[in-house]
């Protein structure tokens, strides 16, 4: 699959928008370390809706015919795309409303009940994200349930980096937020290798049940065209397997590897790595999404000769 | 009614004719025009409902060339209209033809990306999406002839390999066709359940030789054959 630069900036950023504002949340009910300020919880609010915010206008750049987005939102019975964007949008009244009444640090209760509807539209996007992908039967790679799995947890994990930035910066007690963040680093390493090793071999559909020869060999003599189509820019896109693995290296070396060392240094955590650490986690999961579309074998590519997905 | 086409893999001569026709027809028809980028240069693509793939079955000496023309199938199961964010894509209930309102497409490129048969095509000029409509615009037009009321590719193709009909009737030529000629589904284990069916390649009777026989008119046209030349 071809990867769309504005799709991949989409759901890293919205993804670690709705990780950072439910861990936000999750610090704020349960005073993690003594809860964040009202100063670093307002920034880090405003940080997530940003991220989210940010995302969404994005991923509208992909689109070649925007002036239509709007009816993106009424298909939401069937569609995960549209589903995604109700579930977007419904979460911003609430997450709003919830940082504000933080901030004045009125209501308590009140806001409290407001931040877990927010909490329950970010968890509801985010495996909505994971479901646009997952529920395409044409696409191996993607069909599985590790798919939104790993997208709910790499968002946690990325927001889960952001915080602890902020909590370093706001002279909070941090250890807390380090321990989460390592908690979600461990699970984000663990489903992305369980992920990889799941879709390594080829099964499924092969050139054989897609013309219906299947007693005898198939070969491609001729596509019909004499150059590209949009079949075959779109699905066409095809990445070295040594390309493929020193992907996934970087992967795990930039979102778990280096942000792992940083965290070992426990009490000792100065912001600036912190920082660096949250960094790396961000270029690392660009480098997942990246190979993620990149990685994705359409079947229609079986018609175009490949004898496997 | 389950309108759609079957299309005769042993008597397709792979001469893209259905693809020109189909080309002809719809670059003015109600989801027209079909965009082409870059027509006389060096690198000409476009937007084409239907478009031939030529394919090698078995292995030479014992293999065989079969030509294999797709457009949309018009799945039962269609999940390029259930992915549809705006409900641009839609499957009509009194024939099954799937569409795409044009009026409603964003062009996310997401029904193509649920589509197995790469049925769906971006025009880039329009930002929409756009694919086969079976001709929607000659088969009820009352204008048109009966004989004619059927999809421009069905009509121009020369070796009679496609065909068009109902294939929810048991009785219609399309059916008996798929019957008797064990017509098939492609990609069958998606789920995707397509009206578009496919004929095999027949069973070829084997050529008499003449060497046959062993009576006396057997031998003798041995002997003459080995006398004359010819």
């Amino acid at each position: 699959m071809h990867p769309a630069f504005s799709v991949i900036f989409f759901t890293v950023a919205s993804g670690a928008g709705f990780g950072l504002f439910v861990l936000l949340y999750l610090a704020d009910l349960f005073h993690l370390g003594g809860g964040l300020t009202a100063d670093a919880n307002a920034l880090a609010g405003l940080l997530a809706i940003c991220f989210v915010g940010g995302g969404l206008l994005s991923s509208t750049f992909h689109l070649a015919n925007p002036k239509n987005a709007w009816r993106a939102f009424t298909r939401w019975r069937t569609s995960w795309l549209a589903r995604e964007g109700v579930f977007a949008v419904a979460f911003f009244p609430f997450a709003v409303l919830y940082l504000v009444l933080a901030w004045l640090d009125v209501a308590r209760d009140l806001r409290l009940v407001l931040g877990f509807f927010a909490c329950l539209f970010a968890w509801a996007t985010l495996f909505s994200t994971g479901m646009i992908y997952a529920c395409l039967k044409t696409i191996r790679q993607w069909n599985t349930p590790l798919v939104p799995a790993a997208y709910m947890v790499l968002g946690h994990f990325s927001g889960a980096m952001i915080l602890l930035v902020i909590a370093l910066y706001s002279g909070a007690a941090f250890l807390p937020y380090e321990v989460l963040a390592l908690a979600l680093l461990i699970s984000a390493a663990f489903i992305k290798a369980i992920y990889y090793f799941w879709v390594m071999r080829p099964y499924g559909s092969t050139i054989n049940t897609a013309t219906g020869f299947t007693r005898g060999k198939v070969r491609l003599l001729d596509t019909g065209h004499t150059h590209g189509t949009f079949l075959t820019r779109e699905f066409g896109f095809q990445v070295r397997a040594g390309t493929r693995l020193l992907l996934k290296a970087g992967f795990f070396l930039f979102a778990t590897g280096l942000p792992l060392t940083m965290l070992a240094q426990g009490q000792a955590l100065q912001a600036q790595s912190a920082f660096a650490a949250m960094v790396c986690v961000l270029l690392g999961l660009v480098l997942e999404r990246w190979l993620f579309f990149a990685e994705a074998r359409h079947v229609v590519n079986l018609f175009h000769g490949a004898q496997r997905t | 009614m389950r309108l759609g086409l079957v299309i005769d893999l042993d008597v397709c001569v792979g001469c893209h004719a259905c693809a020109v026709a189909c080309k002809e027809w719809n670059a003015s028809g109600t989801t027209g025009p079909l965009s082409d980028y870059d027509p006389y240069g060096a690198e000409p693509s476009g937007v084409w409902f239907n478009r031939i793939r030529h394919y090698e079955i078995g292995e030479y000496p014992n293999s065989k060339t079969i030509n294999f023309p797709m457009s949309c199938m018009h799945c039962e199961d269609a999940d390029c209209v259930t992915v549809c964010p705006t409900g641009a894509s839609y499957k009509r209930a009194e024939d099954g033809i799937v569409l795409v309102d044009q009026n409603k497409c964003m062009g996310c490129n997401y029904c193509s990306w649920a589509c197995p048969y790469g049925a769906r095509e971006l025009d880039r000029s329009s930002g929409t999406m756009k694919k086969c409509t079976l001709c929607i615009d000659r088969i009820y037009d009352q204008d048109l002839p009966v004989e004619e009321r059927q999809p421009a590719c069905v009509l121009t193709c020369p070796a009679h390999a496609r065909m068009f009909g109902d294939l929810d009737d048991p009785g219609s030529a399309v059916s008996a066709a798929v019957r008797e000629r064990g017509g098939y589904q492609l990609l069958p284990e998606l789920g995707y359940n397509p009206t578009n069916h496919y004929l095999p390649p027949r069973k070829p009777k084997p050529i008499p030789s003449g060497e046959s026989g062993h009576g006396v008119m057997a031998k003798v046209k041995k002997l003459v054959n080995r006398v004359v030349r010819r």
